[in-house]
């Protein structure tokens, strides 16, 4: 089929464009951007995109799908329409599943699935050791042959600095991504909020900076040693910025993310106890916020993700410490990206890159991008609808979302994965 | 946003601005605290007299929820409760149905449904008693007897009613507060009481390693030094070392512990001559106090247990007293609805007419 969408401003960073044209789609695949169509194109069918914008879609380097595992609160199918609902149409999936994506079959499970569901691209990462024990490695050539873009052990680090060396190493000798949460557990003892004047108020079991920055320290001159290519998953604290812009000036091959509510929420949300802002790595001082943000700014931060973590309510109402800490974040993380542009937090071209073209180059993948060949992912965002987030009306089978209630400007209407419409909601 | 969710309505106050639940001290006003010793002044002559009860609470139903082990507040609390005339029946969660797989709210709502007016809980998480309120039914009161290392109300408040027993007024007091200040949720709430009620100077004493991030942002100075932090000091409270709570080395010994912070005779002397000693107990005699203090003529601590019971009583009749009250504000409030809408609707063909 051979579509135009008209009259767009469409908006890609990996060109560097932003222009009101015309966008043309053949056979699942870009055919051109422009004024004129390309030589031999007819559309079978135009869409008119005026007043509206065309974005690449996005690419989320980690969202979990619920499956296999956790099939209660959610599955490939239903996360992967949530995914799209949110622009979102190239999706990360962290190994911690039931059972974890250690082995060839669970990968191919998860491919299986997502091809079955054919609504978002869904990339599988494998663990890196086995059960994401931190102790024995991962079949981790079998798990690259078996499609995984990367290895990550999820939100639980690797201890043992020994285990770590080795697992990079190895990873090394595949030339395959390795993502690298920082934590260390001896120091988060526990900890279920930051350690700052509102866990101290609450007694809130704490979590200090430095469970953050003292392992992301040991991380980067292993990862220095072992000459491999890292990434550093979900950000949460100031001095973590200035670690990683000093690794990055000293030449090491880093990249990094932030989860998209640090950047809107800090440990002043926890009063009240409300378990919808119980995250992990837990929500840090405004000053964390402010150090995140701009590293977002000055590009030191190249990634923003949703963390899409979708919980049942079993799991949200017990007291703060006792809940399972995450946010269903697929349908948010567009919008609250678009809040920060409204805001004059951050210029719309760097958001829009963080969320397309930065995390498809730290997997090296053709995705996020609007150039001709790619994959037609696209989304038809309005940039004016005013609405209000409600988690009743939430796509996704988790509706964990401490932004209820928050009214946005700006709402994805349409998406397309490989040229077909996935997804359609006219406000 | 952060500052709209700060600013949300106080869910321990009722549409009338009265204590509904009692969660923690933080948020109220002094006049609250106030209300509370006042009240539980009412309560201490019945404990000297022959009959203690009164019928305050005659009907009404009280589970006291405990899923945490506890001695001292759990019997005073079930005292206070039958000196109300109140049914109560007390449960020890930690064997019961929660044991067996039913979820917080379930075993919740299944008591909720025997008709309970009020639920006493203690529970290992912070924000327990936070959580239970906001699921509770509208009629029914959640008094929090101590939640993780949050807040332990009651106790910080019969400390106030001790403190003002002997002191007369918060007001113009130095108290000293020793120890385990990072695990204690007694010290949260007794530093906001004293707030509340303008104390002078309230002083923390203890090694960096049992004092929570920030503790000045608490409102306290902070000493390492217990022999600066005790001098002239009106009332030294001592905390017990929670070593249940203690995952990791936070003092190196017991012996080096009291040897930098137990209350000696020599330590104590350092205070006003007139200055109290109190401890919320159980007290690790050798730990953090000397014997010989404890049982000293400066040591309060049995009367605080005492007063315990009164301070409970007070805080249970006064939830119900409020709830009462409401309850007729709102029957008024319909009344005059009604009134006024049968005054509109007798207008309505004058208004057409017009």
């Amino acid at each position: 089929m051979r579509l135009v969408i008209k009259n767009g401003r469409i908006i890609d960073p990996s060109q560097n464009l932003d222009k009101i044209t015309h966008l043309y789609v053949s056979r699942g695949r870009i055919a051109g951007i422009g004024e004129n169509p390309p030589e031999g194109f007819s559309a079978d069918q135009e869409v008119d995109a005026t007043g509206k914008w065309v974005l690449p879609g996005l690419v989320d380097l980690q969202a979990r799908l619920g499956e296999p595992g956790s099939q209660y609160v959610g599955d490939i199918a239903s996360e992967t329409l949530a995914a799209v609902a949110g622009g979102i149409t190239s999706i990360c999936f962290p190994p911690d599943t039931s059972p974890v994506n250690d082995s060839q079959a669970v990968t191919e499970l998860i491919q299986r699935r997502a091809r079955q569901a054919a609504t978002a691209f869904v990339m599988p990462i494998g663990a890196l050791t086995q059960e994401l024990k931190g102790e024995r490695l991962s079949a981790i050539y079998s798990l690259k042959q078996a499609g995984c873009v990367a290895l990550s052990q999820a939100n639980t680090p690797i201890q043992n600095p020994l285990t770590l060396k080795n697992a990079l190493e190895y990873a090394a000798t595949h030339d395959i991504v390795v993502m690298l949460r920082s934590e260390s557990r001896q120091l988060k003892n526990n900890g279920v909020a930051h350690a700052g004047a509102v866990s101290s108020r609450l007694g809130l079991p704490a979590i200090p900076p430095s469970a953050e920055t003292i392992a992301l320290a040991r991380d980067l001159i292993l990862v220095e040693e072992a000459g491999i290519k890292a990434h550093f998953s979900q950000l949460s604290c100031a001095r973590s910025v200035e670690m990683i812009a000093q690794a990055k000036q000293r030449g090491l091959p880093v990249t990094c993310d932030v989860a998209i509510h640090q950047l809107h929420l800090s440990e002043m949300d926890v009063m009240g106890f409300n378990s919808l802002f119980h995250v992990s790595p837990p929500l840090r001082s405004l000053r964390d916020q402010a150090a995140l943000l701009a590293g977002l700014k000055s590009g030191v931060i190249d990634a923003v993700v949703s963390d899409h973590t979708p919980l049942g309510n079993d799991d949200k109402l017990l007291p703060f410490g006792e809940s399972k800490p995450g946010i269903s974040g697929l349908e948010t993380l567009l919008p609250l990206l678009m809040k920060l542009v409204q805001e004059n937090e951050l210029d719309l071209m760097t958001a829009i890159r963080c969320v397309t073209q930065n995390p498809a180059n730290i997997l090296g993948i053709q995705t996020g991008t609007l150039c001709e060949s790619s994959s037609a992912d696209f989304s038809i965002v309005n940039p004016e609808a005013i609405w209000t987030l409600n988690p009743k009306t939430m796509v996704s089978a988790g509706r964990n979302t401490p932004f209820a209630g928050w009214e946005f400007i700006g709402k994805v209407e349409q998406t397309y994965f490989q040229g077909r419409p996935v997804f359609r909601d006219f406000v | 946003m952060s500052a709209a969710r700060l600013s949300a309505p106080n869910i321990q106050l009722n549409a009338l601005g009265k204590i509904k639940h009692f969660l923690t001290i933080e948020g109220l006003k002094k006049h609250h605290l106030t209300e509370i010793l006042d009240t539980a002044e009412s309560f201490i002559n019945p404990h000297t007299n022959e009959i203690k009860k009164v019928p305050l609470l005659r009907g009404k139903t009280i589970m006291n929820l405990f899923f945490e082990p506890s001695t001292r507040t759990r019997t005073t609390f079930e005292i206070a409760e039958k000196r109300l005339s109140a049914d109560v029946a007390s449960l020890d969660i930690q064997t019961s149905a929660t044991k067996k797989g039913e979820s917080l709210l379930d075993t919740l709502w299944n008591l909720q449904a025997m008709q309970a007016d009020m639920f006493v809980i203690r529970h290992a998480e912070s924000g327990a008693g936070h959580f239970f309120s906001q699921h509770v039914a509208p009629h029914v009161h959640v008094l929090n007897a101590g939640d993780g290392q949050h807040a332990h109300p009651t106790q910080a408040m019969l400390d106030m009613f001790t403190i003002r027993k002997h002191k007369g007024d918060i007001f113009d007091l130095k108290i000293a507060i020793v120890g385990d200040v990072l695990h204690s949720r007694v010290v949260r709430s007794q530093i906001q009481a004293l707030s509340i009620l303008e104390a002078r100077e309230i002083r923390v004493i203890g090694p960096k390693t049992l004092m929570p991030v920030n503790t000045e942002a608490l409102g306290v100075h902070v000493f390492h030094d217990i022999e600066a932090g005790l001098k002239d000091v009106d009332v030294i409270i001592m905390v017990r070392l929670q070593n249940e709570r203690m995952q990791s080395a936070l003092i190196p010994s017991e012996k080096e512990f009291f040897k930098l912070y137990g209350l000696t005779e020599k330590r104590l002397a350092l205070a006003k001559p007139d200055a109290i000693v109190m401890h919320p107990g159980p007290i690790n005699r050798g730990v953090e106090i000397d014997s010989a203090v404890a049982d000293g003529p400066q040591s309060v601590i049995l009367e605080q247990v005492t007063y315990g019971i009164a301070v409970r009583m007070a805080v249970m009749s006064i939830i119900m007293s409020n709830a009462a009250q409401l309850a007729q504000h709102e029957a008024e409030q319909l009344a005059l609805a009604t009134q006024e809408s049968t005054q509109s609707d007798t207008l309505l063909p004058t208004e057409t007419n017009a």
